[in-house]
């Protein structure tokens, strides 16, 4: 995610309408430090939940101080140490990461540690490094709090210990805090929730000292944090948005337009409306919503409803059809992304590699398909979902409901993944809940639910690109000649962000990975065509470099063998201006025996990509039977700076893997006549057990700022197991996915 | 016309269209929502429950067919391979997002309490029809391996 | 049989496959025309194949670990295999996803006794000869006599899935009555078996 300067940042805010105040945090702060006992709710008119809403998920400051310094940090009477999360959690971990940020320099009893999602506040919560906005994506959760979450805890600390030096009559730097609690060599000692009350009194400080690396107890030590909601997720208690429950809250499903573009004509609710349970059939801009008593009478209601639609202008889109059109423009030049240093001096190619390649449309499939409950009351709106850009959601619910800002409020609850479909600029599933609350004249909280048909037929798919490269080695085997040209959709064309992001017509998450690519490629002539379909593009997990980093690590391989060339020492003759890659690639190749003879039949792929400000190498050790591909096992290094939560980090890697190998075999979003051929995971595949690889992560040492973690362990999979396929003599693969080559077992 | 079900050893009556799949008697009329949505036909295992010991896609039973039987939601988990999977599941850390644990748990569960001590093709069969899109399945395995050595005590 | 008779016989009866499979399953009556008895009695199996070589029976009569499914027999998604009990693997039962009918809300089929063939019982990759000789054959056949067998056909209601197998999915050709009737000519005529 890119960061702004000041000039940006001020566009943004006004484009957004953030500039107007609506959460007065200050003297919210104040009112909570002088609550005093210990679960106090704190009734502070309509932003503060009643005791019967502190019940509900996403009952924001249910947990009082009363040491309350910062927006981040609680400390109770009852010794329990609340941190409150502004990231959204959707499985990759931020919550414990945060907590463990906190609890490390607040040297806090990590089994007396809770967590809570914060309110929407883009004051207070904004996401460090894009902004005025409140968000969590391209992995930065941890990156841009850091420092931040450190500092509250630290904060807390401070306070604690003054109170303690003031009630005990020694100098501060005489106490000890270990686990919750302070001691004294005279053998005083407190339990943090004994002297909160105290610790609140005290002035905090502006810039508390923080740990070196050596004194941390939490970040970077491994095992020490599990994971702060396995229980819950384990034992059916968890609250996903599926799960909320309000007094008369109804259930929603929406006719959506059956082809991209297609436009509503007319409908007929009767056969609708006699289904039981079915209380509403209303139209709303997205199509025509069945609201019902429960979920399954609003899918049958949708079913016996009748509804016209105008497909003319929709039904034209075809991926076949998009793929021969992106060839021909991939054929001609575009907007240029990179240019060659010197355009005349390039040694003469003697060998060429040429090569298109093919990716498709894919749907992001997270296992809880889309969802909001909105609830129009009292004035205000309130809604509940896995609110994973509450900026965004925030302006655009409210414009949706015609109300200011400061009437309305998110509660972000944990989701049942994402993939980056949560994170979307136009909030269409929150505008769209928010259409039919109002629909049906605000008379009762409604959840809008996807289907899963709905959800994977829903558009906002990772898009369908085309790269075409030519690629040239001179007579010493070196490169001296790269055309890149890559055809997509720039997936932040036509949206809030455009301005911002997209500069030269080229828009960044179109080029990443082969702009600015690790390697040194001075002669790379890159330039990019930016189409507009009917079919919405959005962010998939690793967004640009979900197809760059195959291009460029399956090319680099390619180059590798014409150049005759062992694949890890040519890219290590490239990597002299990253040093953090070389040293990534280095050990996942070190740990994986490379070039060790392998038993018969099995080969090994390496790659190695930098994304999200981190370095991963994998080495796919891949089997063929019968011409079928086994991946066995994957060796995955990652230099992600100071690793926070070693074991959060390793089950990403895992995560990012699994994930990568079941797009890679097959994933892929056929558009036939305007719609998604694919609805289901009958269709749409998913990788399953029995398919996933023996993994192996191997996290650097590192003091580097920290990097991503969510995504980077994703782009260097397909490109290394593509690599072993073409070294077991299989087919260099580069129309994805896999089973279109005939290359997975089913 | 009323189905009397037994769900996790609380009889409970439902009065609605016998033909209503499982899953959502479970989730709205039982407020039992630790039970999933994730397909709705039986791709995905979110919604897995069990009846008399073996395992069953509640999104793809009609509730009528559970008269008189006895179903075991993930809230209702009691016995030993139960609580032995639940705590290898938090003790390794399995989760990430969630939202197909409580599915892939029933399934490992029922697993155990018929076959205490599976191979790996065991886990491989019997957690097939268990998706996980965070991909979670490396530690999936690992803890059914754990839980079982835990069981063998 | 002369050449050209056989041909026209083979013509004729592709003609008259082409028209039944457009209305059902020819009635045994209709073969009356091939007078050699073995020769009729075949060409009754043949009919009879249209149904036992169909999706909807030869899926479940695979001949590995996995059903297939669809027209096309792709392997059963999710990944299922036949167990020790033909039953599926442990907690992974036919019964944890197909239930006693089919199930329109969620799309999935249905029988009380929803199982795979047993091994002795696959068809996949055989030929209707083959098949034929295993129908026939006590040891594979589960110990049926062909009277057995005939009820089997006519009445089972497994068997009778194929016809109302409900979704999408294509039906059987013609009705479990005419294949009775179809099985019962055949072993009045002998019990011939194609020969290839």
């Amino acid at each position: 995610m890119n960061r702004f300067n000041n000039d940006e940042q001020r566009r943004l805010m006004q484009l957004l309408g953030v500039e107007e105040s609506f959460a007065p945090s200050r003297s919210r702060r104040v009112f909570l430090q002088s609550a005093g006992a210990a679960g106090l709710v704190i009734g502070f008119g309509w932003l503060a939940p009643t005791s019967a809403e502190a019940a509900l998920p996403g009952a924001e400051g249910a947990a009082a101080g009363p040491l309350a310094p910062n927006a981040f940090v609680r400390v109770g009477t009852d010794n329990l140490v609340t941190v409150i999360c502004k990231h959204h959690e959707m499985g990759q971990g931020n919550t414990t990461g945060l907590a463990s940020l906190v609890a490390d320099e607040l040297d806090a009893d990590w089994s007396l540690v809770r967590t809570e999602y914060a309110p929407s506040d883009a004051k207070l919560y904004n996401n460090l490094l894009y902004g005025p906005m409140q968000g969590t994506g391209g992995s930065t959760a941890i990156a841009n709090s850091f420092l931040q979450y450190r500092g509250a805890g630290a904060t807390a600390r401070a306070m604690l210990v003054l109170a303690a030096a003031e009630a005990w009559h020694v100098p501060a730097s005489e106490i000890r805090t270990s686990k919750s609690t302070l001691t004294h060599a005279s053998g005083r000692r407190a339990t943090y929730g004994e002297m909160a009350v105290a610790a609140s009194r005290q002035t905090p400080p502006d810039n508390p000292p923080l740990k070196s690396a050596a004194q941390f107890t939490f970040i970077g030590k491994d095992r020490s944090t599990p994971r702060v909601d396995s229980p819950s997720k384990c034992d059916g208690t968890a609250i996903f948005t599926i799960d909320v429950k309000l007094p008369g809250l109804l259930a929603a499903v929406i006719a959506w337009p059956p082809s991209f573009g297609a436009k509503l004509v007319s409908f007929d609710g009767a056969d609708a409306k006699n289904v039981k349970g079915v209380t509403d059939v209303v139209e709303v801009p997205e199509g025509v919503a069945v609201v019902a008593t429960g979920t399954w009478a609003a899918l049958q209601g949708r079913r016996a409803l009748k509804v016209q639609w105008d497909e003319s202008a929709s039904k034209d889109l075809d991926s076949e059809a998009l793929l021969a059109r992106y060839r021909a423009q991939a054929a001609q030049p575009g907007t240029p992304f990179a240019k060659p240093a010197s355009a005349s001096a390039a040694p003469a190619a003697v060998k060429t590699v040429e090569a298109v390649y093919e990716f498709p449309f894919l749907a992001h499939a997270a296992m809880e398909p889309m969802n909001c409950v909105a609830w129009l009351h009292d004035g205000m709106l309130e809604t509940w979902s896995g609110h994973q850009f509450p900026t965004f959601d925030h302006v655009f619910a409210a414009k949706a409901a015609g109300l200011p800002l400061e009437k309305v409020k998110l509660h972000t609850l944990v989701s049942g993944g994402s993939f980056g479909r949560r994170a979307n600029v136009w909030s269409d599933f929150t505008v769209a809940a928010v259409n039919v609350a109002k629909a049906i004249g605000g008379r009762a909280p409604v959840r809008l639910q996807f289907s899963r048909e709905d959800d994977m037929g829903a558009g906002l798919y990772r898009p369908m690109y085309v790269h075409a490269v030519k690629a040239g080695l001179d007579a010493q085997g070196r490169i001296a000649a790269w055309q890149h040209t890559i055809v997509g959709q720039s997936i932040n064309a036509g949206g809030p962000m455009a301005q911002l992001l997209i500069k030269d017509g080229i828009d960044p998450t179109s080029v990443e990975g082969v702009e600015k690519s690790i390697y040194d490629l001075p002669m790379l002539a890159g330039s990019l065509h930016s189409p507009t379909l009917a079919v919405r593009p959005l962010w998939w997990r690793s967004v640009g470099n979900t197809h760059t980093a195959y291009v460029m690590e399956t090319m680099i391989d390619e180059l590798a063998v014409a150049a005759g060339r062992d694949p890890l020492a040519f890219r290590l003759s490239l990597l002299g201006k990253s040093p953090r890659a070389a040293a990534v690639l280095k050990l996942a190749a070190g740990k994986a025996g490379w070039g060790k003879p392998r038993r018969a039949g099995v080969a090994q792929g390496i790659a190695v990509h930098e994304s999200f400000d981190s370095f991963v190498a994998q080495v796919a050790e891949v089997s063929m039977r019968n011409g079928k591909v086994r991946v066995e096992r994957v060796v995955c290094a990652i230099d992600c700076g100071v690793p926070v939560n070693p074991d959060v980090i390793r089950a990403q890697m895992e995560g990012c893997i699994g994930f990568a190998l079941g797009a890679l075999y097959y994933s892929e979003i056929d558009i036939k006549e305007g719609r998604a051929a694919q609805r289901n995971f009958d269709t749409y595949r998913a990788l399953r057990i029995y398919e996933m690889p023996r993994v192996e992560v191997h996290i650097m040492p590192s003091t580097e700022k920290p990097g991503g973690v969510g995504e980077p362990g994703l782009p260097p999979l397909a490109p290394a197991v593509a690599n072993a396929v073409a070294k077991l003599g299989g087919p260099r693969v580069r129309r994805l996915p896999f089973t279109r080559a005939g290359l997975v077992e089913t | 016309m009323s189905i009397t079900l037994n769900i996790n050893g609380t009889r409970r009556d439902f009065d609605g269209d016998p033909d209503t799949p499982l899953l959502w008697v479970i989730r709205e009329e039982l407020g039992l929502t630790g039970t999933k949505y994730g397909c709705g036909i039986a791709q995905c295992g979110a919604c897995t429950v069990q009846v008399d010991g073996q395992t069953l896609r509640s999104c793809s039973a009609p509730v009528s067919a559970l008269a008189g039987r006895t179903v075991t939601t993930i809230e209702g988990l009691s016995s030993r391979a139960a609580k032995a999977v639940q705590k290898a599941w938090v003790d390794l850390d399995v989760v990430q997002c969630g939202y197909c644990q409580s599915g892939q748990i029933m399934s490992a569960t029922a697993l155990l309490e018929q076959k205490p001590k599976p191979s790996d093709t065991d886990i491989d069969r019997a957690m097939a029809g268990n998706i996980c899109r965070c991909a979670t399945y490396q530690r999936i395995r690992a803890a059914i391996h754990a839980a079982s050595s835990q069981l063998a005590g | 049989m002369s050449m050209k008779a056989r041909l026209i016989v083979i013509v004729l009866g592709g003609m008259f496959g082409s028209l039944a499979s457009a209305e059902g399953l020819r009635e045994p009556e209709s073969f009356s025309s091939i007078t050699n008895p073995t020769e009729r009695s075949r060409a009754l199996f043949v009919e009879a194949g249209r149904v036992l070589q169909h999706p909807r029976c030869v899926n479940c009569h695979p001949v590995g670990e996995r059903p297939t499914q669809g027209n096309d027999g792709h392997p059963h998604s999710p990944l299922v295999v036949r167990g020790s009990d033909d039953k599926g693997p442990i907690a992974m039962r036919c019964t944890t996803c197909h239930q006693d009918a089919n199930y329109e809300q969620s799309g999935v089929p249905g029988h009380p006794r929803w199982h795979v063939a047993p091994k002795s019982m696959a068809w996949q990759t055989k030929s209707l000869g083959q098949i034929c000789e295993q129908i026939k054959d006590p040891k594979r056949n589960g110990r049926k006599t062909l009277a057995a067998i005939q009820e089997h056909m006519a009445h089972d209601s497994l068997v009778g899935w194929a016809w109302t197998p409900g979704g999408n999915r294509e039906p059987a050709p013609g009705t479990q009555a005419q294949l009775g009737a179809l099985i019962a000519a055949w072993i009045d005529s002998g019990a011939a078996c194609p020969a290839l």
